[in-house]
């Protein structure tokens, strides 16, 4: 065990960072394994205490003796199992740290075979003690707890468009490649099981359908598995989708294979009935499944719709909504797995509409957080049961289920993409499928599932759990090690980390509506016709009923384009505001290189508005901060001798927004001169509701009182037509952080603005629509009153 | 009608050829021309705009634009037709065939510009070669066009953007002097490198012919 020794002597090697990383480990480990010890020998000891204190006390009726005062004593009992339930959950976090801590070993070895390391150790440190493991991956902790998050997060955070592309190629895999899998792999054991060798084994009394239920149980694609290692690895989109969602769809498969052999196997035989009724369960289980979590993806979605007064619960809904989903469709025995995937996916457009961003926020992290912590508990148990046994290892079986499942894995993949290539367009080249054949990882379903089994129906329980095993152990560290090493020998095309940008969404619907378009004109209903259709339904009818006020009629392109200039915002005020340009536009063109060289007569006012070079925004931008700051330290030093002291610190950007809303205000009606925009912009309504909700303060129309220190910003003069547009960036830089995702679009009040007036309005009022720090419980207000 | 069979079997065969269409997707396609053109020589704007299908598509009249456009008949012309014949309607379609396997590299790549080309076209309805901001901006407006009341400022703030970034990614250091005048056709390939437009701009051409199973004509 390198890892303690390495640990335990001091002297050799400095105290890095590393070290003190693996110190930390192995004292975990220690201590874990001695907890679980000292937690049940203490309670026959409390007991005994408590017998003999009441044995004391009666015998003290006489003479009473009066003893002292247990100031601090020992109650393990009382608190054992939360206590040991975090102590593991600390643990499986304390591992993932550490392991990131030692750099060069977590780019070789994947997480998960760390992880079955440390969960080998810990269990071989409980063994040593003599203790009893607790059963740790039994099915109820396993089924009802670990696995939920993991696949809630998969489901939610699905890629639905390429889902969606190769859902036929999916499906084949997930379903025919199963059932291939099941079926040879237990067909060949049992085979295998017939011959007679000079010295009868006892696997002679293995029957058919017993194996053939080990083979269901072992040939399905495990979904943690596969995530632990493809994440790591980064290959692109589509064979991500292809491996992942085979993994995610087989569920259905084996639910429906395993209840069917289980239950045949204690009566012995399989007619073609019960292979009949086997098939329409399979369709019973997968769809009812998938329905179940539409409906409550649906419900999900329309309670978000009534959330916009209590945001802080709003991610509670969807992981509420979820798990019961899950726990529905495991009462009926119908496949949980695909009812989280569609309660996730079926929510999450509307959800996201209707939430703020925080709660937004919120969801990606917790989710990302349980399902993390769900993985390395699952992988360390599967370490610890490993150590547990029982264990009964025969050569022949094992051997031949791990040979057995690479072939047959292989044969399947290959088979079936031949068919395939068929109906696709892109088709599966042969790297492709080797990497799909590779990454077929099995993982702690199968396990579970084979702990499931009854001892008495299978007697040969034990074998099974043993080579179970093996081959969990097998593909996930020779193939998830070897997978990263293969995947760049055979330069397979890797992950694009290009962000979307609006021209790709432009033309992404420009083509998809052109597609549809020919397929019209040709007269026959492709993929693209039916695509389009239900996007029509959505947003006719589904999207008005489960989103929130305005949102729903935003068209997709819109929403896409307020994300981004959202993302933009926040970019910029987190790199310090102007002190480097956001990444996405290193360069030096700016609105006025592209406009038309002779504008249209009509609109020769509004040009000149846009037209600062990049450069000089940013140093106005600079000017404008550092005065800013300077002022900022100059108010300061007033605190003490004014009794302006803390609510104008707080309010003290608003008190800049008020004056430069007046200056704005004084802007736009000398443009209403020339242009038609409605001259009563002071009186608009945002401005009206700027002043009314803002904070307790009164809305001082000259906030150059005494209380106030004069505040010397440099504004470019006024009337300057820089000024407008800069202060626009610069105030909207500072709503950002603030605001929830509530971008209107900017309708409605407004006369149809044909001008930059009205664009500089449409800026403001996108500013104005959280208050400020004043005005927290407001902050999500929608927009429109 | 045995004659008029094979000659029309010889009169497709350079069809064939050219566009890369097999003889039963012609044959589809010549019905469903026939259909379209209520059985005259030539199809008209309106015939293609009374299909009731695409009454719905905001993008409607630069689709069917599109098929009276000469430069789309890669004959080296400019200007638009009146009415088109059955060979520039298929010319037209077989812009939209999927690769077959055993097509080359360079091959890919000849169909793959051949598309983009398709589409570039379609944004730069006064044919100088570039898009320019006014015509992107036109082409953000009629994208929204189906959605409801847009205002004209979005659409245009869009439009405005997505130009910027195509300039500042294909001509980063322009002076504050410098005009970009508009999207060539290389930047606009530039941006589809990722893509792989080959596959992407596809639709499913019939191979069955469906004269009998058929269900229903969707013009008058």
């Amino acid at each position: 065990m390198p890892s303690r020794t390495g640990s335990h002597s001091p002297t050799g090697f400095g105290r890095g960072l590393p070290e003190r990383g693996l110190l930390l480990l192995a004292v975990l480990v220690l201590l874990e394994g001695s907890v679980l010890p000292l937690g049940a020998a203490s309670s026959p000891d409390i007991s005994h205490q408590a017998n003999s204190d009441s044995h004391k006390k009666a015998d003290g009726g006489h003479n009473i003796t009066k003893k002292a005062f247990p100031v601090l004593s020992l109650d393990y009992q009382h608190i054992h199992i939360p206590f040991e339930i975090s102590l593991w959950v600390l643990l499986a976090s304390l591992m993932k740290l550490g392991f990131h801590m030692i750099p060069r070993l977590s780019s070789i070895v994947p997480e998960s075979c760390l992880l079955i390391v440390v969960g080998l150790l810990v269990g071989g440190l409980i063994k040593l003690a003599g203790e009893k493991v607790p059963p740790v991956l039994n099915t109820q902790l396993f089924f009802l707890i670990l696995l939920p998050p993991i696949i809630l997060d998969a489901g939610y955070f699905l890629p639905i468009r390429p889902f969606m592309e190769n859902l036929g190629t999916i499906l084949m895999f997930a379903v025919v490649g199963t059932l291939w899998n099941a079926f040879f792999i237990g067909g060949l054991l049992y085979a295998v099981t017939q011959i007679q060798p000079a010295n009868p084994s006892d696997l002679h009394s293995l029957e058919l359908l017993p194996c053939l239920l080990f083979g269901a149980i072992i040939s399905a694609v495990d979904p943690v598995a596969v995530l632990a290692v493809f994440e790591e690895i980064h290959i692109n989109e589509l064979l991500h989708i292809l491996v992942f969602g085979e993994s995610l769809l087989n569920d259905a498969v084996t639910v429906v294979l395993y209840h069917l052999f289980e239950e045949f196997s204690s009566e012995g035989t399989v007619t073609v009935m019960d292979g009949f009724l086997g098939l329409i369960s399979f369709l019973v289980v997968a769809l009812g499944g998938v329905l179940v979590g539409a409906i409550y993806g649906i419900l999900a979605a329309f309670t978000s719709r009534f959330t916009s007064h209590m945001r802080v619960i709003e991610p509670l809904f969807v992981f509420v909504y979820s798990y019961m989903a899950y726990l529905s469709s495991e009462l009926f025995h119908l496949s949980g797995i695909m009812a989280l995937i569609a309660c996730g996916a079926v929510m999450r457009p509307y959800v996201e509409a209707n939430i703020s961003h925080k709660s937004h926020t919120t969801i990606k992290y917790f989710l990302k957080m349980w399902s993390s912590v769900s993985e390395t508990l699952i992988f360390i148990f599967l370490g610890v049961v490993t150590v547990d046994g029982p264990h009964s290892w025969n050569w022949t079986f094992v051997v031949v289920t791990v040979i057995l499942c690479l072939v047959a894995r292989v044969i399947g993949v290959i088979g079936l993409t031949f068919v395939i290539n068929k109906f696709r367009i892109v088709k599966l080249t042969t790297k492709d499928q080797f990497i799909i054949a590779y990454g077929g990882l099995r993982g702690a379903i199968a396990f579970s599932l084979g702990f499931l089994l009854e001892k008495n129906h299978f007697p040969k329980r034990e074998m099974f759990l043993t080579a179970i095993i093996t081959v969990i152990f097998f593909t996930v560290f020779v193939q998830g090690m070897t997978i990263k090493p293969l995947v760049e020998l055979l330069a397979v095309k890797k992950k694009q980390e290009a962000k979307r940008s609006i021209n790709e969404e432009i033309h992404t619907q420009f083509l998809d509506h052109l597609l549809t378009g020919i397929e019209d004109i040709c007269g026959h209903y492709g993929h693209h016709h039916w695509k389009d259709k239900l996007n029509r339904f959505n947003k006719k009818y589904v999207k008005k009923c489960l989103i929130a006020g305005e949102r729903s009629k935003e068209p997709q392109l819109i929403a896409f384009y307020h994300k981004m200039e959202m993302k933009q915002a926040i970019e910029l005020v987190e790199s310090g505001g102007g002190a480097k340009l956001p990444s996405s536009m290193p360069s030096t063109v700016s609105m006025q290189n592209i406009q038309p060289k002779k504008p249209p007569p009509a609109k020769s006012a509004d040009r000149t508005l846009l037209q600062i070079p990049k450069g000089r925004e940013e140093e106005i931008r600079k000017i404008l901060r550092s005065n800013l700051q300077r002022t900022r330290q100059r108010l300061h030093s007033y605190n003490r001798h004014t009794l302006v002291a803390d609510p104008y610190e707080d309010g003290f950007s608003d008190i800049i927004k008020k004056r430069r809303l007046m200056e704005l205000e004084k802007k736009i009606k000398e443009m209403s001169n020339y242009l038609t925009v409605p001259a009563a912009a002071s009186d608009s309504p945002t401005m009206h509701r700027a002043r009314l909700s803002s904070d307790p303060q009164s809305y001082g129309v000259k906030p150059a009182t005494d209380n106030v220190p004069t505040i010397q910003v440099d504004l470019a003069s006024p009337q300057s037509p820089d000024s407008v547009n800069v202060m626009d960036e610069f105030g909207r830089g500072d709503q950002e952080e603030d605001q929830g995702l509530m971008m209107k679009p900017p309708s409605g009040h407004k006369k149809p603005g044909e001008a930059e007036g009205a664009r500089e309005q449409q800026k403001l009022t996108r500013c104005l629509s959280d208050p400020g720090p004043g005005g927290d419980e407001d902050e999500d207000e929608p927009f429109l009153p | 009608m045995g004659a008029s069979q094979t000659h029309s079997a010889y009169k497709y065969q350079d069809l064939m050829t050219k566009t890369g269409f097999s003889l039963e997707q012609i044959k589809n396609l010549h019905y469903r021309f026939r259909q379209l053109s209520e059985n005259n020589e030539t199809l008209s704007r309106e015939n293609l705009e009374n299909i009731k299908d695409l009454a719905d598509n905001p993008i409607k009249k630069q689709i069917v634009e599109a098929f009276f456009d000469k430069r789309n008949q890669h004959q080296n012309e400019m200007g638009s037709f009146e009415e088109i014949g059955f060979e520039q309607f298929v010319m037209v379609m077989s812009h939209f065939r999927p690769p077959t396997p055993k097509m080359t590299e360079e091959e890919k790549l000849a169909m793959r510009k051949d598309k983009l080309h398709f589409l570039f076209n379609m944004h730069d309805s006064d044919n100088d070669g570039k898009i320019t901001l006014e015509e992107y901006r036109k082409v953000v407006e009629e994208l929204l066009s189906m959605s409801g009341d847009i205002e004209k400022d979005t659409a245009r703030g869009i439009a405005d953007a997505a130009m910027l970034e195509v300039a500042s990614t294909n001509v980063p250091n322009m002076g504050p002097d410098d005009y970009y005048e508009g999207i060539t056709f290389e930047h606009f390939e530039q941006m589809f490198k990722e893509v792989e437009m080959e596959s992407r701009m596809h639709v499913r051409f019939l191979d069955v012919d469906t004269r009998t199973i058929h269900c229903g004509s969707s013009t008058s």
